[in-house]
Parts: C-alpha cells; structure tokens; sequence
C-alpha cells in the first residue's frame, strides 16, 4: 500500500499487523474528525489497550493536542465517536471522565492552594473517600517528592513543581486512562526520572497511558507502541523496530530518524494529492 | 549599548503602549467603535458640563470671595482629591513593581533601567493628572466660565498634587517593601490604598451623621464648629485651596512642591526600582508556607469540593479583600445611622435599604466573576465527573452563601427598625444579586483569577448592565419601603429591562 492511500483511507492502512492485542480497548477512536479553519483531525482512528503506555508523536499542528483534548472532553468532535473503557463518551460523558484523568501541558492548577488543598480538592469532585483520598494524596506527595512543598502555595511552586501537583491530582482517583500532553516540560532531569517510574509503575498496575511528547528519546523508552500523526491523519503505528520497518530503515534506526522519514514521506506525499 | 535607551526613547515607548491599551480598552480593538466611543465620550463631557452648570449657577455670582468658608470647601474637596489620587498611585506603583510584561526583557538588556522606571513613575503622575483632571474639568470649566478664568489654574493644581501623591506612594512602596518584603507588600499596599482612598469621604459622612444625624458632608464643612476651629484666613495651609483660586504665589509654590517631590524621588529611587522589581519576581505574594498541613481531609461530595474550593480562594483572594474592605466601608455610614437613629419614630431605612441593595448588587458581580468567570484551572474542572449545570451550580451556591453571611447581620438589624424595610431590603439583595450572578453567567469568560481588575474591561456591556440593575433594583426597594408600588414596578420593569438587553448583547454560550 502506498503513503497516499493510507493518508485517505478512513482506517489506519500502516498499523502493523502484529498489534493485535488479547486486551479490552482502553480508548477507541472511530473516524474522528474536527476542523478549526481547516481540519485540524481529519479521520482519525484508533484503539489502544488496556495496560498500553502509548505515545502519540508528530510535528506541531499534527493534531495530537487536538485529539487528546477530544478524548479528554474538552473539546467537541465533528464527527467520529470516542469509546474510553466501553463507554462512549459523546453519549456519556460524566462516566467516562470518572475513569480518565487528563494533564495538560501547562499546569493549571490553583495559586491559592497548598498541594494537599489541591489534592483535597480533586478528590472530591472524583467524590473519593476522605480517608482514602488523603492517604493517596500523602503517597503521591512523597512518591513526587514534594514533601518539603505540601504546605506551600502552589503560587509560589516552580513550573516542574506545579506539573508534578497537577500529576497528583490526574493519579489520585487512580483512573484506568491517564492522559499527558508533554508531561515531561520544565521537569529537571531527576524529576523526569521520578514522572517516568510513577507512570510505569501504574501501567504496571494494569493502567493505560497515552502521552504527547517531542522528546523523542522518552517515547522510545518507555512507550510500548507509538502513534505518528500528520496534518490530522494517523500516519504509522507500532512498536519502534516496527516504525523503522515502515519507513524503510535498517533496523536498530532511532526513533528520531524513523519520525523524521515518516513525517517527510507523509508531507511530500500531500503535498503531491494537493499538487 | 544603542544610543537609543533615553529617557526619551523610553517614554515614547511607554506613550505607545499606554494608548493602544487606552484605544483597545474603548473600541474594543475595532475601527469603528473608536470613533463611537469618541462620539459617546463627547456628548457624556457636554452632559457633565450641563450638569455642572446647573449646580454652580446658583452658588457663583460675580467673582469668587476668599473667606474661610470658601476656603474649607476647597480645601476639603482638594483633600478628598488628593486621598484618591494617593489610592491610586499606591496600587499603580505596587503594581510596578510586580508587572512582569515586559520587565523581564528590560531588565535582561543592556539598557538603563533607571531610565525605563523613572519614565514608569512620571507616568503615574500623569496618569493621575489626566484621571482627576477628566473627572473635575467639568467642574473647573464651569466654574471659570462662572467665575474667572484664574479657576484654571486647579488644573496645575491637580498635577502638582499627582506628583507629590506620586512620590509619597513610591516612597512607601520601598519602605514597605523594605520592611515586610516583597511577600506581603502588594497585599497590604492594596488594603492601604483601599483605606486612604475612602477614608476622608466616609470620616466626613460619620462626622454629619454623628453630630447632625444625616448623611451630608456639607453640613460638617459649614458647621460653626468647623468654622471655629479653621486656621487663620492668612495661614499657609490654605495655600493649595488659594492656588485653585489662582493666586500666583500660591500657585507656584504648590507647584514647585510637587515637582521638587517627584524629581527628589525619582532621582533616589528609579535606579533602584529595578532591584526591587527582581525581588519581586523571586517572592510571590501567594508563597506562604505553613507549618505543616495536619488537618484531615473531610469528606466532600463534588458540589460540597466545588464550594470549599471556592470559598477558600475567595478567604485567600487580595483583590477580593480589598474590594469587600471597601464595601463594608462604604456601608459604615449608613450602619452608624442605622445604630444612632434606632427607634420607631425615624425613617432611615427608606435611605438604609437602596445603599444595601446597590452594595450587594456590586459585591454579587464581583464574586460572581471570580467564582464562574475566574477559573484558574478549567480544564481540571471540565475533566470531572460532573455535569457543567452542576459546577454552575456549585459555584452560583457559593457567591449566594457568601453574600448572605455578610448581608444577614445588616438586614436582621434592620429588621429591629421595620420588618417590611428589612423585607424590602432582603428582597432587593436577592434580585439584584442574582441579576448581577446571571450576567455574569452569560458573559462567562474563562480568566485567570489575578485578572479580575479587567473584568470590567473585558466586557462594557456586562459593566454596564450590572451597574443599571444594581441602580434600578435598589431604587425599586427603596420605594418599595415607602409603599410607592407604581414606582417600583416603573424600577423593577427598568431593571428587567436591562437584564434583557445584556442577555440579548451577551455572547453566544460556547
């Protein structure tokens, strides 16, 4: 099959075909489509597992920020439908916010409140136990190692700080789906480390986890499979050896040169069905 | 280094700025709006001038007489001037030293900084000048036009005031800055500049009332008491009230003054300012570490989390405490004639219950903004299990509550005057809160909570429209308290009325 029959082919024509997978689908897109001026996710499909640690990948303006904000309820598809842990979340989605938790790229989170005020705070509007909730909130607040910032007003946090409250505040209620969109932004080097052990820790436990990242090193490392997105569209898919293979690189290519070949393949080839 | 980081190039960038965000602020940033709210502004200044004409035709015949009462009237005006104008260069100065728009990029360039704050101090004098000159010139004109042409000179008055106002702001910015830190300046700097721009208005209302049992400021300037114990007609404390008269000596020393104050300020503390702004970087108003959080999570249902949030970030909100402190001052005169005119025989409540109404109208629009439209973190609330009629309606049930807990002790004593005024006045919260809370509903737009001083910027007409059912619902009470139910029924339509046009301008809901 060619680049450009897989650009406009509703399904995902480059999935390899070893990504069967025995597990319930933590997340299904089904032709999932919106447009800004122009579209911004044009068809979209796709399934990830349960247990995955997924990483969605693609130059700025792919649509990735777009699609995650889509599953995360923020924004309102076109067209398409969005299944997260069986339930369709255009029809129902306060059940399916209940099992999902989202972290933005810029840590949103209250001046005004200490980190365990914060925690507190997304504990209930998850209606957690009290008990429960403030022994995960001290869990998290030592597992991120904010001990010494529990008390301190998130105002006064540095930006790495923040990003780790509100990642406490996405894991508290243990949700089966956690959605990061470039988690690993102004996180110094042991922080980072500490972000990637909570979350494989938790894909361990049998959650599933899609993030965005431009640090192409970390989707290699950790992500078990990868999505590659262009101009709205899923472009690749699969585990790293099985990307090179796509793009036609010898094995044991990095991620960078494979997403590179990848991308430019895609772009000269809509740039051509355009011409 | 460039040669082009002078003072002069500095301040042509600062004038730059400062009328693009002054034209974007009126038009909206479209075309033809500049040019209606010129036409508008227009007719609002000949308005202004009509009105004042017909307040200053009947006490100005011939040429102004300098006597001692003439002069305590002036002197008390020129001082209430002058306590407002210091309110806000206090908050324009704090503000100065916490602004990070651009202060970033300065600070790391090559340039003068002194240069860029020095040009940022004069500039609050002259905003001052210009703000208390627009609002008196109506006044001033009419009264040259009335009296003399020599009245002008108030206006190099005004300026003379803004810059000495200007430079005991910056002076107890630093020392405040000095001595509490950068941490809790900016806090107490707007609690300061709360208390000093209402003090001397509402000290003179506590005066008339407590000695004449009415609200006119008027009756204490002209008392015999007052009269009494002014100065002597040639003392310099006159001075400031005879320059608004024109006289040279006057004048020119009142001038001198402000200018020796601003220029001595400036010269000590501009190169200084760029010191203290980084501080102020490195220390958030918002960091207060406490000892620990001990106390035990509680459990919440989603709406109780809602309204916990909220009601904790409005206890932690500075705005919002200056802003009540300002409203529960503002509603010190009529609770001290509420308690000194006790009794069945007075009529009190008739003034009593509007000024309740007017001011919870407010304080409603205030809050309702910080809980609906001041949402720091919207993607963490859209993300919830919840549906959004619920977060609306947890964050409605938090404004109401707050609301009621200050205005009940007010009505219940109101209530000990004349339960129908207490009804009237619980009536009057209630419509004209709930109109204010539903305005903000429709022009619901997602902000920072630090931007609510740009609430009423961000949208004219749900300014507008908040200010008009306040007025009109308070009016309806206050004649609802007199029986004069054909009034009330013109006031509660007029407010009806205007609760539908900001529902029929208001943005389409996303």
């Amino acid at each position: 099959m060619t680049l450009d029959a897989s650009l406009s082919a509703p399904a995902n024509a480059r999935v390899a075909p070893s990504l069967s997978h025995s597990s319930p689908a933590a997340l299904q897109l089904t032709n999932l489509r919106k447009a800004f001026v122009r579209p911004a996710v044009d068809g979209l499909s796709l399934t990830i597992h349960q247990g995955e640690f997924y990483a969605l990948l693609g130059p700025n303006g792919a649509g990735k920020t777009t699609t995650l904000r889509m599953v995360a309820g923020l924004l309102k598809p076109d067209a398409g439908s969005i299944s997260i842990c069986g339930i369709d979340a255009m029809a129902d989605p306060v059940e399916a916010k209940r099992v999902m938790a989202w972290v933005p790229d810029e840590p949103l989170i209250y001046d005004k409140l200490d980190p365990m005020e914060y925690l507190e705070f997304v504990a209930g509007l998850w209606a957690m136990d009290a008990g429960l909730a403030e022994r995960q909130a001290r869990d998290l607040i030592a597992l991120l190692g904010l001990d010494q910032q529990a008390s301190t007003r998130c105002g006064g946090l540095s930006k790495g700080m923040r990003q780790k409250v509100a990642l406490a505040g996405a894991l508290i209620h243990d949700p089966k789906l956690i959605i990061l969109d470039e988690p690993l932004t102004g996180l110094d080097a042991g922080s980072a480390r500490q972000v990637k052990a909570v979350l494989k820790n938790r894909v361990a436990d049998g959650a599933t986890v899609i993030m965005t990242t431009h640090i192409l090193e970390v989707a290699e490392r950790m992500a078990e499979r990868i999505g590659v997105i262009a101009h709205g569209r899923l472009i690749a898919e699969g585990t790293l050896a099985e990307l090179s293979a796509q793009a036609g690189n010898a094995a044991g290519t990095n991620l960078e040169e494979t997403f590179l070949s990848l991308v430019a393949e895609a772009v000269s080839s809509l740039e051509s069905v355009a011409a | 280094m460039t040669a082009t980081a002078t003072l002069t190039w500095f301040a042509r960038h600062e004038l730059t700025l400062a009328w693009r965000d002054w034209a974007a602020i009126m038009s909206g940033g479209k075309t033809a709006r500049e040019y209606a709210a010129t036409v508008f502004t227009l007719v609002f200044i000949g308005l202004l001038h009509w009105l004042a004409y017909v307040l200053l035709d009947p006490l100005i015949v011939g040429s102004i007489v300098v006597d001692t009462q003439t002069l305590v009237l002036l002197t008390a005006v020129l001082l209430a001037a002058f306590s407002m104008m210091l309110s806000q260069a206090i908050e324009q100065v704090t503000r100065a030293f916490y602004a990070r728009a651009d202060l970033d990029l300065i600070l790391s360039s090559p340039a003068a900084a002194q240069h860029l704050f020095a040009v940022r101090i004069a500039s609050i004098a002259v905003a001052g000048t210009a703000m208390t000159g627009l609002l008196a010139a109506p006044l001033i004109n009419t009264a040259a036009f009335l009296g003399g042409p020599e009245i002008l000179s108030a206006y190099v008055v005004i300026a003379a005031m803004a810059m000495l106002a200007t430079a005991i702001s910056v002076v107890a910015a630093v020392a405040m800055f000095q001595s509490i830190g950068p941490k809790r300046t900016r806090f107490a700097a707007q609690i300061i500049a709360a208390v000093v721009g209402a003090t001397l208005l509402i000290g003179l209302q506590v005066i008339a009332i407590m000695s004449n049992g009415d609200l006119s400021r008027m009756t204490v300037l002209r008392s015999a008491a007052t009269m009494q114990a002014a100065p002597h007609i040639d003392s310099l404390f006159w001075l400031p009230a005879k320059a608004v008269l024109g006289q040279p000596f006057a004048l020119l020393t009142i001038l001198a003054l402000g200018l020796a104050a601003l220029a001595a300020v400036i010269a000590r503390h501009a190169g200084q300012f760029g010191h203290h702004a980084v501080k102020a970087s490195g220390a958030s108003d918002t960091e207060v570490a406490r000892a620990g959080t001990t106390r035990a999570y509680r459990a919440h249902s989603m709406a109780q989390a809602l309204r916990a949030k909220e009601w904790a970030l409005l206890r932690r909100d500075p705005w919002l405490a200056s802003q009540t402190l300002m409203q529960v001052m503002y509603l010190l005169p009529p609770a001290m004639l509420l308690w000194r005119d006790m009794g069945p025989d007075r009529h009190v409540d008739t003034i009593l219950v509007p000024v309740l109404v007017m001011a919870f109208g407010q304080l409603a629009g205030g809050l309702a903004w910080l809980a609906i439209s001041g949402e720091d973190a919207p993607e963490l609330v859209a993300t919830a299990p919840l549906k959004p009629g619920a977060v609306m309606r947890a964050k409605i049930e938090a404004v109401l509550v707050v609301i009621a807990a200050i205005a009940a002790p007010l009505v219940i004593g109101l209530g000990f005057i004349a339960w129908h005024s207490a009804a009237a006045a619980s009536f009057g919260i209630v419509l004209a809160g709930s109109s204010a809370i539903a305005i903000q509903i429709w022009y619901k737009s997602t902000a920072k909570r630090s931007q609510f001083r740009r609430r009423q910027t961000a949208s004219k007409a749900a300014t507008f429209a908040e200010a008009f059912s306040s007025i009109f619902w308070a009016a309806a009470a206050g004649f609802a308290v007199t029986e004069k139910w054909l009034v009330v029924a013109i006031f509660a339509g007029l407010a009806l009325a205007a609760l539908s046009a900001a529902k029929w301008m208001s943005p389409p809901q996303q």
